[in-house]
């Protein structure tokens, strides 16, 4: 195993990981919810009555980010390698995926975890081991 | 209204937390699952920086019967750990790894008006409404 100590960045990481906290605290405290990002946009899809506002409210929040990061930051750095072919695959595999594992990143990774939930342990586990196997089999077998 | 703005700006923060993190760069994403090559650990302190804050909350949220702005505790309640759980989680990982989104970045880089995370969020979306579609064929039989 060889650290890339030149992208390693666990301060910001931290800060970031500590705001993710943050949002997800309130979120639960205040507005007595899980913040599941795949959850909270899934239900988008079958909308029932007196449910749609909050979670139309909060991916606005999220939409709105990159703007105020811009203007007090400066752009949002990101290198998107994939082709378009695979960001349509991948992105039918997460969407199947996190409605079928009841949750995402968000969900199961921070809210489920910091509940030490076991089952979101597992959805975990699931994930971060398949994401790892798929990054070894793409970058060092198949390249 | 109240709560429509509280979500509101739980979104926003959540966003920025995700951009300070560096999750919404799908090359730093793929550094971190990257363990073979160059590998950039940063995204372990995210999770843990989270689960840090989470964890008193959580404890505090299981305590209570209403929320702050009086309304009910919506706490997940399964504890299933089955085949759904386990191959939902497999198949959202392979996305993640292909890719180097997961949802919440995605959304963030749909914001920042990328075009390439349009067209992820977009698939990511019918994957949804597929799943949708299932469920609802699977009930009504």
């Amino acid at each position: 195993m060889t650290i890339d100590w030149t992208n390693f960045t666990p301060w910001a990481a931290l800060a970031g990981g500590i705001l993710l906290g943050l949002a997800s605290a309130v979120f639960i405290l205040v507005n007595g919810r899980i913040l599941g990002i795949s959850g909270i946009l899934g239900g988008l899809l079958r909308p029932s009555a007196g449910d749609a506002g909050w979670r139309v409210a909060f991916v606005l929040g999220v939409l709105a980010a990159p703007a105020l990061y811009l203007l007090v930051v400066g752009p949002v750095p990101a290198t998107i390698d994939a082709g378009w072919g695979t960001l349509v695959l991948a992105g039918l595999l997460v969407g199947v995926g996190t409605r079928y594992g009841s949750g995402c990143t968000s969900g199961h990774g921070v809210c489920g975890l910091s509940s030490l939930s076991a089952r979101s342990l597992v959805a975990t586990l699931a994930f971060m081991g398949a994401g790892f196997v798929t990054v070894y089999l793409v970058r060092h077998t198949l390249a | 209204m109240q709560h429509r703005i509280a979500e509101f700006f739980v979104g926003l923060l959540f966003g920025l937390g995700l951009i300070v993190a560096g999750m919404t760069d799908p090359a730093k994403v793929l550094g971190f699952l990257d363990l073979a090559g160059m590998w950039d650990p940063s995204l372990a302190f995210v999770m843990g920086g989270g689960i840090l804050v989470g964890l008193g909350a959580f404890a505090m949220a299981k305590k209570r019967t209403t929320n702050f702005l009086g309304g009910a505790m919506l706490l997940p309640t399964s504890t299933d750990i089955d085949k759904r759980l386990i191959g939902g989680g497999l198949l959202f990982g392979a996305g993640w790894g292909l890719a180097g989104f997961c949802p919440g970045p995605a959304i963030v880089s749909l914001g920042a008006g990328q075009p390439k995370a349009a067209v992820f969020v977009a698939a990511m979306l019918a994957g949804m409404a597929v799943f949708e579609i299932v469920e609802r064929r699977t009930s009504a039989a």
